[in-house]
């Protein structure tokens, strides 16, 4: 069992079309053979897409998310169109019922997505993103944008707010031999579909998942939410060791630092605030992101002693 | 993207939302003008700069007895006067920083007689993601001390995009303001107006402290700050046309051409890193070891070689760096890319400072073997820990 996705989920790409859709549509099918089954472009429909490497995989195209569908039986879309047209294209995704939506695209306006998600309370859909790499499941499935080398089945859930952390998140734990259930980055944005408490709850509940780390940054209360959620859980039995990392100790209030979610407004939102969150639901805050694999493989040898 | 209150008026104004007659001047030659266009016979002049706090502010060149940003005036000599004393003037709020911000704007306003001072922002709330209105009738001091010391004094009130600001949640507002009478068919015809023009115009922030009742019984927004959401500013054209970019660092100015994520900060440690989370980590992981980091960068996950190269360049222009450390982990951006860069930047402009890099993710290997047959004099580094330690031993030792 996995979490999102596994080996039989096939993917459309909206978006395919494009530099960054084929690159990473390259990507996914050499990724033990993800199954990416179709395009969508609403000019392009019935032409064939191929990534233009010798030998390689073509795949077709749909004039939209519906008839790939049913065409294909996708039960995934990835989105890599541009931010003007990224909320139509997720709502697009959530009209043709597509299960599973997952949306790279960084820029988005806040009042799109505030029109997507109303939408999306309203269906079955669930989004992952924007403003996110993806989900890669080891050996089995990588819709994103994740660099699927630094992977390593194991046994390690990681999520995270940001790409590139979710990344070292991936890299140390192979390096330190755990490996990974799953990754997920959830995006930094402020507004998105699948939020941290989303992906705690599907990883305390995968067997596969024996640990996991929570990569958070400065703005909004995500991570206050998820620690209090954690302490209720614990009180119900449910719980995991767990590591974890807030970025932006050093970030200036009022400054947007990239990522539009990613600010300390009003007094709140600070690094400090989330450390002590964590902290207080039993997380071992990690004090530098060069440490997660570290800090976890010494929190695992603890418990293992103690035990 | 931040802008000054008179333009905030100006939009408001555009949807139908109570203001005050003002003008905005750029020299003090245009005060008496100003103030003879208007009612009168009270005056506010008001310092136009994208910071708060400027009733209470205090200008650089006038000593502390000299009176604040924001100024009553009761005949046309006053409006004169202290506009003279004003534009051109060094204004230090609690928001500007010790530096403060020069004025080169004023805006000319109509007074008012004020019975209650109200606080009422929109903004984008994240838990339901819904656009929501904070309203409290503490209104004309810091929100967040309120917020603080008597949250109970505080309404947050999400709104349906579906629905929008119905006659029930209008009707919540006038109740948490307390609003009475003529106040209150103002409000209930001003909430949708200022929802509609967050909508309509991206606003990331519209805050108007303080929305006041008059002595006449009507409201009036008497201070306006809005800002808007970057991401959408493709589509408002109008909204850029308001953009003063002498309110902006240059540095960041110039990135924003190039499409980088950047922020100028104190430190002497130029940071350059893909993807935000990554690079807000990279600052505080130099600060976990002793320096400073002299900027935020993220050059994004699309980055081409020319935009590496501009990043680069901001870096350097920058005389408080004393090293760099470029920490990339490629996704969607690949190694060999950020390496083309990085060499063809040196190449320009030179490099007289130590630099550290550190790549891993896609095609890495590519992109260290660009920069080891470069000949370039770069440290490289094999993580994130070892990258930071480095850089801070260098520009240490250089020190």
């Amino acid at each position: 069992m996995s979490i999102l996705v596994n080996k039989d989920t096939k993917v459309i790409v909206q978006g395919l079309t494009g530099k960054t859709g084929t690159f990473h549509t390259e990507q996914a099918l050499a990724y033990y053979g993800t199954m990416m089954v179709a395009g969508v472009h609403p000019k392009k429909g019935g032409e064939t897409w191929s990534s233009g490497i010798e030998g390689a995989a073509e795949l077709p195209i749909y004039a939209s998310v519906k008839e790939a569908k049913d065409a294909t039986g996708a039960n995934a879309s990835v989105v890599y169109v541009p931010p003007a047209g990224a909320g139509a294209a997720i709502i697009e995704a959530i009209d043709a019922g597509i299960p599973f939506i997952v949306c790279i695209t960084e820029g988005i306006p806040v009042a799109d997505m505030v029109k997507v998600k109303a939408r999306l309370d309203a269906s079955d859909s669930r989004l992952l993103g924007p403003n996110c790499p993806g989900v890669l499941t080891p050996e089995q499935c990588k819709i994103g944008i994740m660099p699927g080398s630094i992977f390593k089945k194991g046994s390690v859930g990681i999520v995270s707010r940001s790409g590139t952390l979710t990344y070292e998140a991936v890299f140390q734990t192979s390096q330190e031999g755990l490996g990974q259930s799953t990754a997920v980055g959830i995006g930094g944005d402020p507004v998105k579909g699948t939020e941290f408490i989303d992906m705690l709850d599907m990883f305390l509940d995968d067997p596969e998942t024996e640990s996991i780390i929570m990569i958070g940054e400065i703005g909004g209360s995500a991570e206050e939410e998820a620690a209090e959620w954690l302490q209720e859980q614990a009180k119900k039995g449910r719980s995991k060791p767990m590591v974890g990392f807030i970025a932006g100790r050093t970030a200036p209030p009022g400054r947007t630092m990239g990522h539009a979610g990613a600010v300390i407004s009003g007094g709140k939102g600070g690094a400090d605030d989330k450390i002590a969150a964590m902290e207080a639901a039993g997380i071992r805050v990690s004090p530098s992101p060069a440490k997660l694999g570290k800090t976890l493989v010494a929190l695992l040898q603890e418990l293992k002693q103690g035990a | 993207m931040n802008i000054h209150e008179y333009q905030a008026k100006q939009v408001l104004k555009e949807y139908g939302a109570p203001v005050a007659e003002g003008v905005a001047i750029f020299s003090a030659d245009e005060a008496e003008a100003a103030a003879k266009s208007l009612p009168g016979p009270l005056w506010v002049v008001k310092s136009q700069i994208h910071a708060g706090g400027r009733g209470k502010g205090k200008f650089k060149e006038l000593g502390p007895e000299a009176k604040g940003g924001v100024r009553l005036a009761f005949t046309l000599d006053e409006v004169k006067s202290h506009s003279a004393d004003m534009l051109g003037n060094t204004l230090v709020t609690a928001q500007t920083g010790d530096a403060g911000k020069v004025v080169n704007r004023l805006y000319i306003e109509d007074g008012a007689d004020i019975d209650r001072e109200l606080y009422l922002s929109l903004l984008v709330d994240r838990t339901c993601g819904q656009v929501a209105f904070v309203a409290s009738t503490e209104g004309g001091m810091d929100i967040e001390e309120v917020a603080h010391n008597t949250p109970e004094l505080i309404l947050t009130l999400p709104i349906d995009p579906l629905q929008g600001v119905t006659e029930n949640k209008a009707s919540a507002l006038c109740d948490t303001l307390k609003l009475e009478g003529e106040a209150r068919a103002d409000g209930m015809k001003l909430f949708p107006i200022l929802y509609k023009a967050f909508v309509e115009k991206d606003m990331a922030l519209l805050e108007i402290n303080p929305l006041i009742v008059m002595e006449n019984g009507r409201l009036r927004v008497l201070d306006a700050k809005v800002s808007f959401d970057g991401n959408a500013l493709f589509r408002h054209e109008d909204i850029v046309a308001l953009r003063d970019k002498t309110e902006e660092d240059e540095k960041e100015i110039e990135a924003s051409k190039h499409d980088l994520a950047y922020v100028a900060l104190e430190g002497n440690i130029g940071c350059m890193v893909n993807g935000a989370g990554l690079a807000m980590a990279t600052m505080d992981i130099i600060k976990l070891y002793g320096a400073e980091p002299a900027n935020f960068l993220d050059v994004g996950g699309g980055a081409t070689k020319e935009k590496v190269t501009s990043a680069f360049k901001i870096i350097t222009s920058d005389p408080n760096v004393q090293g760099i450390l470029v920490n990339i982990f490629g996704g969607i951006m690949r190694c060999d890319v950020i390496a083309e860069g990085v060499l063809a930047a040196v190449k320009e402009v030179g490099l007289q400072v130590p630099l550290v890099v550190r790549l891993e993710g896609t095609n890495v290997e590519l992109g260290k073997k660009i920069i080891s047959e470069s000949g370039m004099n770069v440290i490289p580094a094999d993580d994130l820990d070892d990258a930071a330690q480095k850089i801070v031993a260098a520009v240490k030792e250089v020190a």
